[in-house]
């Protein structure tokens, strides 16, 4: 599971690059939601996954069994899906305002504050 | 007392959520941001006598012990950078109450500045990297706020570029983040310290170091990936140039100067040399990419790059004197760079451009103001008797002492080519005549005092440090010690739990 995964973060990652470096501002910002959720994934990966194992506390002992799933990193993942989630909402505005005062998608036509 | 810690937090957060409850009335929004900008200030002197009276001061909020809590950490190098945070935001806070136009506050101006100090104080205070990471966000998304109140066309170019590489900045940090908690398990600074130090794999470590190093990198605006930098900000309003230049990218700094003494200290050879050489190119790239623009703003947006080239090199070397002229350099280096942007802005007020070609003659109609810029400016090259030769003299003596020449010989010649880029901008916009125009610039228009007044007050420390350096000294001498005794860290978040 972890390999299928693993190629999975990197499929992601490559494809997040390729659109970044793409001339459209609509393909970067899919680029950047794909990258987002390529780092989540990487978190959920790295830190093991366990099958059919939750991390609940027994009734009686008062203990967790061994070998338990680790709930943080899936709480890292939720955090960090809101904060992706409120940035890209944020870059979807900007790219929009962009084209209107830019009248183009072309980022090679956004070069005036480049030196 | 250790609850001050969440002071400078909460007061921007609650200055923020009250702007925004007055949201109408630009009068109270004013008001607020004033006696937040104090408060800051008062309680980050606190903090800072209390640290150096205690060393570390440590609160684990909601009393769950570390390292399974949230750990809020201060010692002396984060509580000084607090306090710079105060004096930025209340110099920030002054000049603008008469620079910012009426429609910016309308659009939340106030608000997302103090989001902005929120975001960066918990940065300099938080002892968990995830939380870390959610304060650069909390600032970040602050920052794309205020870079593109106004939507100006070039304001948007260059705010794409900057949201784009901070992005894929954060996902790196995300990323190593999720990496480093499968390899150690555990989030805390302190405990991740004492973790990695038994992990077997050190080769799978210095991997995630420099992950980290890349993402903070960029933050910093270090070589290579500082493009995004000169490209956006010069965009917006000169007030928040003015803070991003002061501190923003030293937030990128200081993540560097904590995570490798703490965290990553098993191979130091291997990546202070790497910071070593990327602070070297960092300072050359950025001042000969001064001394090719005509542009206020840029040149001196050049200028943060080549700085931080000097703070890079001084923690490469890692001896106690030259982390003494790190920290001593990063306290110059953001109260002389916030006065100049916000000269800037004086200068474009009186004569309405920032292109150094169409200025002139400041020096003839305006002598006070030319003093005022040549303070921060001979600092900044580091001419004595100002705060820059101080911080510029340790660095250099640590590196001749600790034999890194090339170090050396590179930062005489990056001060020497500051000197050539500040005298470019004296010759240009103060000393030579104006240009011949049809319609001659008229310099005798009436400045705000709010807005000279921080600029002189920000002048006046920088003499104030140049001509009394021994308290910044010893307080550099303190936060030296501490970063490179990490033990005194660890033993102070994780005391409770052993």
């Amino acid at each position: 599971m972890e390999v299928i995964l693993a190629c999975c973060v990197g499929i992601l990652f490559a494809s997040a690059t390729y659109m970044m470096l793409r001339r459209s501002i609509v393909k970067l910002v899919m680029g950047l939601i794909i990258l987002s959720n390529a780092a989540n994934l990487v978190i959920f990966t790295a830190a093991g996954i366990v099958h059919g194992k939750p991390p609940l506390i027994d009734k009686v002992t008062k203990t967790v069994v061994a070998g338990v799933a680790d709930p943080l990193p899936q709480a890292l993942v939720l955090t960090a899906i809101v904060i992706a989630f409120g940035v890209l909402a944020f870059s979807v505005v900007l790219i929009r305002r962009a084209y209107e005062e830019v009248g183009n998608d072309d980022i090679g036509q956004m070069k005036d504050t480049d030196t | 007392m250790s609850n001050i810690l969440f002071l400078p937090i909460f007061i921007s957060l609650l200055a923020g959520a009250l702007t925004l409850s007055f949201w109408r009335s630009i009068r109270w929004q004013k008001r607020i941001t004033l006696v937040a900008a104090t408060a800051y200030f008062i309680v980050a002197v606190v903090l800072l006598r209390e640290v150096m009276q205690e060393g570390y001061i440590v609160l684990q909020m909601g009393n769950w012990a570390a390292p399974f809590g949230i750990t809020l950490v201060a010692d002396v190098l984060s509580a000084t950078m607090i306090l710079l945070t105060g004096i930025v935001g209340f110099a920030a806070a002054l000049y603008s109450m008469a620079s910012v136009p009426n429609e910016h506050i309308r659009f939340g101006y106030f608000s997302l500045l103090q989001l902005l100090l929120a975001g960066v104080s918990g940065a300099f205070l938080t002892g968990d990297i995830f939380n870390l990471f959610v304060w650069f966000e909390v600032m970040l998304l602050a920052s794309f706020g205020l870079l593109t109140l106004g939507g100006e066309r070039n304001q948007m170019e260059g705010a794409i570029k900057y949201v784009t590489i901070n992005l894929f900045s954060s996902a790196i940090f995300l990323s190593a983040i999720g990496l480093l908690y499968g390899t150690a398990g555990t989030l805390n600074i302190a405990d991740l310290s004492v973790k990695l130090a038994g992990v077997e794999e050190q080769g799978l470590v210095n991997v995630l170091a420099l992950m980290f190093m890349v993402s903070f990198g960029i933050k910093a605006g270090a070589f290579p990936l500082f493009f995004w930098l000169p490209a956006s900000y010069h965009t917006p309003l000169v007030a928040v140039s003015a803070v991003f230049a002061g501190l923003l990218t030293k937030v990128g700094v200081y993540a560097l100067y904590r995570f490798f003494s703490v965290i990553f200290i098993g191979d130091i050879q291997y990546t202070h040399t790497i910071i070593l050489w990327v602070g070297i190119l960092t300072m050359l790239t950025g001042v000969l990419g001064a001394a090719a623009q005509f542009e206020f703003r840029r040149i001196l947006s050049f200028h943060i790059i080549s700085q931080i080239g000097y703070m890079l090199i001084a923690f490469a070397i890692f001896t106690p004197l030259a982390i003494i002229g790190g920290v001593f350099y990063i306290a110059h280096h953001i109260i002389v760079k916030t006065n100049l942007f916000l000269i800037s802005g004086l200068t474009y007020q009186l004569s309405g451009t920032h292109e150094l070609k169409a200025m002139g003659g400041f020096y003839r109609q305006r002598p006070w103001l030319a003093l005022v810029f040549l303070i921060p400016a001979l600092s900044l090259a580091g001419l004595p008797p100002l705060s820059g030769f101080f911080a510029k003299y340790i660095v250099i003596k640590a590196g001749v002492e600790a034999g890194s020449w090339w170090a050396v010989g590179f930062g005489l010649l990056v001060g020497l080519l500051t000197l050539f880029s500040m005298i470019k901008i004296w010759a240009e916009v103060f000393w030579k005549r104006p240009p011949e125009t049809d319609s001659p610039i008229d310099l005798s228009g009436k400045l705000s005092p709010w807005m000279l007044a921080p600029v002189i007050l920000l002048s006046v420390i920088t003499v104030g440090i140049g001509l009394f350096g021994e308290p910044l000294y010893q307080l550099a001498k303190v936060a030296a010690s501490q970063l490179l005794n990490p033990q005194g860290y660890i033993d102070a978040v994780l005391g409770g739990a052993r």
